[in-house]
């Protein structure tokens, strides 16, 4: 591990300034920036050891719990969710689990409780991807450490990989599952940064590849979650999480669904769909959710959004079975959400 | 690297605020100024050193070096711990290599076996992770930690002895602590739900069974 300047901020603001100390330029790879905050370390900690973040100034956030950001609320007006709430506090909380149990499963299936009572909901979603030549500084050409090195996924071993959301320069799965709950609810993301605070849609807080896969979300340098916010809905307390995986526990997905319907009898009225495991960010499955609309949720329906959902997927040589498995897995899932009883 | 243990004292808090510097918001903006400038050096100083190019040598006069010794204060069973380390160092090493406490073990250092697990402000947490100095000001417990004043076993530890529940005995300690943290949660009230909750625990020598049955045992004592 390199050596860096350890420094402890108590509020959001401190965070920032502190932060920018050591600025970090818009176009460097977020994972190579001079500045990180720490907050569970999950992430940082364990990716500094392998060399692949190499901070010179780590912010520890950690004293934010005691702020807003380190607090649940749940409202008339949604569901507000501390950037600093630990996974474990959010699983437990019984208004996240009662009205929005998408998102108390997406927490519960993820990790172990050790990493889970670690891990905050802020750092959650920015977990770095799984790539193991991402992880492995002895492979030099990974475009999202080395912009322009190329991808030794792409012809390598790339059974864990995306098919979705993929580009020619990085094919990386996002490794989350609490995101998907977040995407498929419309929640939005508090951020305090060095010109203010503001507020961004979540399905606006992850970039694709693309041509610049160094550049992994909308962030600025400087830029703190503090809080998410899920708007009610018809449909959160009909949610589920469903997550297929190599183990039964304590394993990323290989696919998974997060799924709300808000149903009138055997039709659907509004679906929300997001899939995990199979692409390169949290991914909002619009046009599944449309192929739902309106209609009955018989075996033509579900096939029918299953297809939409993957009709876009590019796989590689060793993950095409996640478009047969992403589409299972979309099916059951929306098949247990519809038989839930509320 | 010195240990000056000392059980009596004040809190880590406190000595942040003896210091001067402390929680409250300085002109850098919210840094606890003690740990951040481990001199006197203006925070525009830090900036410039910041700003050099990686690599490059030029040395500042009064810059601050990552590589000094951070002074910190860890409260480990119960007992105050003030040590000078390197800031890189994990609660896990602190433990081990600096305070004599090897009873906590490393296995990947990554994360990912669990052998590692502590307990801190009484919830399961893995020592590998987490930076010595993040552990400040919280109470820190190891397996050292469990058995009574008297030497009389926590009745996990005595259970994993009856029911065999080891081989080579490497994540031993971890599974232990891990375990106790699963039945103060509640989450030991079936052996599917001691399975799943004791998933961040591995054993290559696959004691599971015996594990799950050890704490299935200890929970009915802990809870009498």
């Amino acid at each position: 591990m390199q050596p860096f300047v350890y420094a402890r901020a108590t509020s959001a603001q401190g965070a920032v300034e502190t932060h920018l100390m050591a600025e970090t330029e818009r176009e460097a790879p977020s994972v190579r920036a001079r500045s990180q905050y720490l907050a569970g370390g999950t992430t940082l900690v364990d990716l500094m050891r392998l060399d692949v973040m190499q901070p010179e100034l780590v912010t520890d956030i950690n004293a934010l719990a005691d702020t807003p950001s380190g607090e649940i609320e749940y409202s008339p007006r949604g569901l507000w969710l501390g950037a600093l709430v630990r996974m474990a506090e959010a699983e437990r909380h019984p208004d996240v689990a009662t009205h929005f149990p998408v998102i108390a499963q997406s927490l519960q299936l993820a990790a172990s409780p050790q990493l889970r009572n670690m891990a905050t909901l802020g750092g959650n979603v920015l977990q770095r991807t799984r790539c193991t030549y991402f992880r492995d500084m002895s492979y030099a050409a990974c475009n999202k450490r080395a912009p322009g090195a190329g991808c030794a996924a792409m012809d390598g071993v790339n059974r864990s990989h995306a098919v979705l959301g993929v580009s020619d320069r990085c094919i990386a799965a996002y490794p989350g599952d609490f995101a998907q709950a977040l995407i498929a609810l419309d929640a939005v993301v508090d951020v305090s940064g060095p010109s203010g605070s503001r507020t961004l849609p979540f399905a606006a807080l992850h970039r694709a590849p693309g041509e610049t896969p160094h550049l992994e979300t909308a962030l600025a340098p400087g830029d703190l979650i503090t809080a998410f916010v899920v708007p009610p809905s018809p449909w959160a307390r009909r949610s589920k999480f469903l997550k297929v995986r190599d183990r039964q526990s304590y394993e990323f997905a290989l696919a998974s669904a997060a799924v709300a319907l808000d149903m009138a009898g055997d039709t659907v009225r509004q679906a929300r769909i997001a899939l995990g495991g199979v692409a390169t960010v949290p991914w909002r499955a619009r046009e599944a959710e449309a192929a739902l609309r309106s209609r009955p949720l018989d075996d033509d329906a579900l096939e029918a959004a299953a297809e939409a959902a993957f009709a876009g997927a590019r796989p590689r040589r060793d993950n095409a079975f996640k478009v047969a498995l992403g589409k299972r897995t979309l099916i059951r899932a929306l098949r247990e959400t519809a038989a839930m009883s509320l | 690297m010195h240990d000056t243990s000392s059980s009596a004292g004040n809190g880590v808090g406190r000595r942040d605020t003896q210091d001067g510097g402390g929680r409250d918001d300085l002109a850098t903006g919210g840094v606890s100024r003690r740990n951040f400038l481990t001199s006197t050096v203006a925070s525009t100083m830090t900036v410039t050193l910041l700003d050099t190019a990686r690599g490059q040598t030029a040395p500042a006069p009064a810059r601050v070096s990552p590589r000094q010794p951070v002074p910190l204060s860890l409260t480990v069973n119960g007992q105050e711990r003030r040590l000078a380390l390197d800031v890189r160092t994990s609660l896990l090493d602190a433990l081990r290599e600096h305070i004599g406490l090897t009873g906590t073990k490393k296995g990947c250092d990554h994360g990912q076996c669990g052998a590692c697990t502590v307990l801190m402000d009484g919830t399961r947490v893995l020592s590998c992770l987490t930076f010595a100095a993040m552990a400040q000001g919280h109470d820190i417990v190891t397996i050292e930690g469990l058995a009574g004043p008297d030497g009389a076993l926590h009745p996990m530890q005595q259970t994993f002895i009856d029911h065999d529940a080891f081989q080579c005995g490497y994540c031993t300690p971890g599974q232990i602590m891990s375990a106790v943290a699963c039945v103060g949660e509640g989450h030991a009230g079936s052996d599917a739900e001691i399975r799943e909750y004791m998933s961040g625990n591995l054993c290559r020598c696959a004691c599971y069974p015996n594990i799950v049955d050890a704490i299935t045992d200890a929970k009915a004592k802990m809870e009498t």
